[in-house]
């Protein structure tokens, strides 16, 4: 019986010829990241043993700049452990920091046909390269580091088979709502990614897909590999590496068919993610009082690419906040470069450091009572981004930009057309 | 009902579908101590709910019980004194935290529909069955593979990196 790429990489990583649905699988993991959350004092042991400091990473990204006393000494503990270990990929506040996520990826850590782990639900993230990566727990994180094994539980697959091309303006996001919007949650299954379409995908959209897998609830979110990301991944890690694709006769729990040419923008509904998804037209002219676009999900280059074309040339509209927020401080650089960051400052925008601040309701970006927020990230449950009484709609970052002008939820289809006004 | 740590009984309280973690443990509260991450749950959607539970109390919930972060939900949820959790489904990442943290969290399809709020449960781990003496219903509950359930009932993961050395033990206080 054939197995699904999830199932072959948990098979290798298992030392076992094959897994099935309902196995446990006790795997050796590849890649084994920290974030600064990782070490707040009430989560973090004091580590004895590390198994192998080759295989670890640590990034501050929640807690960066240190806003509170507790978060510089998350970072002092994280510093002093990368020292003792004599680990060597510590991404520090600084030029080489960034969200864990998309630092992973500007990388190109996370190799195809391997595992990672993460304390961070959206490690699915690196999916996008064929790596079989979860978000795990703390204690999953420290057993990680000090032995080198994680355990999983094995669930059955859903295939997505994609066709067409997005049209201009709609996003990877886009597919997301849609996916969400149709199928709902995906409780202990894997999602795997591929089809003729899967190619016209960016990485950076395949890593807003498979970012956003979290909020399907699946278990491992898996893109096939193509040439496109076996080039990316060689050229900026040269450890060897054997990527994953399915057997034919693999077993699905469900196979499924988009046309990417048939989809348009969406808007998720406040306080929840899946089965949540409307037209922009059913809630155009909501008005806002901030718009952001960053995160795991959407700090991308291309994510800032877009809110650049939009809003070029224009205002934000008055009393609206506009919060922007690259994935990496090596993002950043390249958006600066590329002008994208002159054109969101001209427009009014606030482009902030790296950081997963905002999206989570920590810092650089949390809402008052009663507040309305459009986002391009991550999550949209009541609270998340501050006060539980804050409404939080979530889109693609042209929609979020187009919004931003507009003080109101807004479709950013005229300014692919180039018909805006 | 007989006691021991796999036979358990507590009073009921229901919750609904996509039960998400911020509800459990609202993100400002993440970098506090877990004593005051444990008085945060349910704030913001049940306040009554840690003002009026008693030690040992069961959640009952719908589908993907759990959804969202990484953070340490169930450990509040064992911290709060819930003395364990019926789920139609349970989301992955919460089940991992529940393991993790020595956290008894189930599945067991048509628990919203067999238990009202306030109802008693009694859950034998041994048997895999839930029961509501109201009623008399008894339901099947998935059976958790062994090496997992032998960590969700001996408090998590954490003793056992102790007991091997790999970690150093919490420090007193």
């Amino acid at each position: 019986m054939g197995m699904t790429m999830t199932e072959k990489i948990l098979a290798r990583a298992s030392g076992s010829a094959t897994v099935k649905p309902g196995d446990v699988a006790v795997v050796d993991v590849e890649t084994a990241v920290l974030m600064d959350m990782t070490f707040l004092p009430e989560g973090w042991r004091e580590i004895l043993k590390v198994h192998d400091p080759e295989k670890v990473v640590i990034v501050f990204d929640h807690l960066v700049p240190a806003p509170t006393i507790q978060a510089a000494e998350a970072h002092r503990t994280g510093r002093a452990f990368a020292a003792r270990f004599g680990i060597e990929r510590l991404h520090d506040v600084g030029p080489d920091q960034g969200i864990a996520h998309a630092v992973v990826a500007d990388r190109a850590y996370a190799l195809p046909g391997t595992v990672l782990v993460n304390g961070d639900s959206h490690t699915c993230a690196a999916g996008a390269f064929n790596c079989a990566a979860r978000g795990v727990g703390g204690p999953d994180m420290l057993y990680a580091v000090t032995s080198g094994k994680a355990w999983f539980r094995v669930g059955e697959t859903v295939r997505y088979d994609f066709t067409g091309k997005l049209p201009e303006g709609v996003s990877a996001k886009d597919i997301f709502l849609t996916i969400a919007g149709t199928y709902g949650a995906h409780v202990n299954q894997n999602v795997e990614y591929g089809g003729p379409g899967m190619s016209t995908l960016s990485i950076n959209g395949r890593r807003t897909l498979a970012t956003m897998g979290a909020e399907l609830s699946a278990e491992f979110v898996i893109f096939e590999p193509d040439d496109a990301l076996l080039d990316y991944v060689r050229e900026r890690n040269k450890q060897p590496f054997e990527p994953a694709s399915p057997d034919p006769d693999a077993v699905y729990h469900e196979r499924r068919s988009i046309d990417l040419g048939s989809l348009e923008p969406l808007v998720a509904l406040p306080d929840a993610v899946v089965n949540n998804s409307v037209r922009i037209s059913e809630v155009a002219g909501e008005k806002i009082d901030q718009a952001f676009i960053g995160s795991c999900a959407n700090g991308t280059l291309d994510d800032l690419a877009v809110a650049a074309k939009v809003v070029a040339g224009r205002r934000v509209a008055r009393g609206t906040r506009f919060i922007v927020t690259p994935g990496t401080q090596a993002i950043y650089r390249a958006a600066l470069k590329a002008g994208y960051i002159e054109t969101l400052l001209d427009a009014g925008a606030v482009v902030t450091p790296a950081t997963c601040g905002a999206c989570w309701g920590g810092h650089m970006g949390t809402l008052g009572p009663g507040e309305v927020c459009i986002t391009a990230s991550t999550r949209n449950f009541k609270g998340r981004m501050g006060d539980p009484s804050a409404r939080i709609f979530m889109a693609s970052p042209a929609t979020v930009a187009a919004s931003a002008l507009a003080g109101a939820i807004a479709h950013p289809g005229a300014f692919f057309r180039g018909d805006a006004a | 009902m007989k006691s021991s740590t796999n036979m358990l009984a507590g009073r009921v309280w229901k919750f609904g579908d996509n039960i998400n973690t911020d509800l459990m443990l609202p993100g400002p509260y993440l970098v506090k101590s877990a004593e005051e991450q444990a008085k945060a749950v349910f704030i913001s959607n049940r306040p009554e709910f840690l003002r009026e539970m008693r030690k040992g109390d069961v959640i009952v919930g719908g589908f993907n019980y759990g959804m969202g972060s990484s953070r340490p939900a169930a450990r509040s949820l064992r911290n709060c004194g819930v003395g364990f959790l019926l789920a139609e489904t349970i989301n992955g990442l919460f089940f991992r935290n529940s393991v993790n943290h020595g956290f008894r969290a189930l599945e067991c399809p048509g628990v919203t529909q067999a238990f009202e709020e306030g109802d008693t449960a009694e859950l034998s781990i041994e048997d895999w069955t839930a029961t509501n003496p109201r009623t008399g219903q008894t339901l099947p509950v998935t059976p958790v593979p062994k090496v997992l359930l032998d960590m969700m009932l001996s408090g998590g993961i954490l003793p056992l990196l102790e007991a091997q050395g790999l970690i150093a033990p919490r420090k007193a206080g």
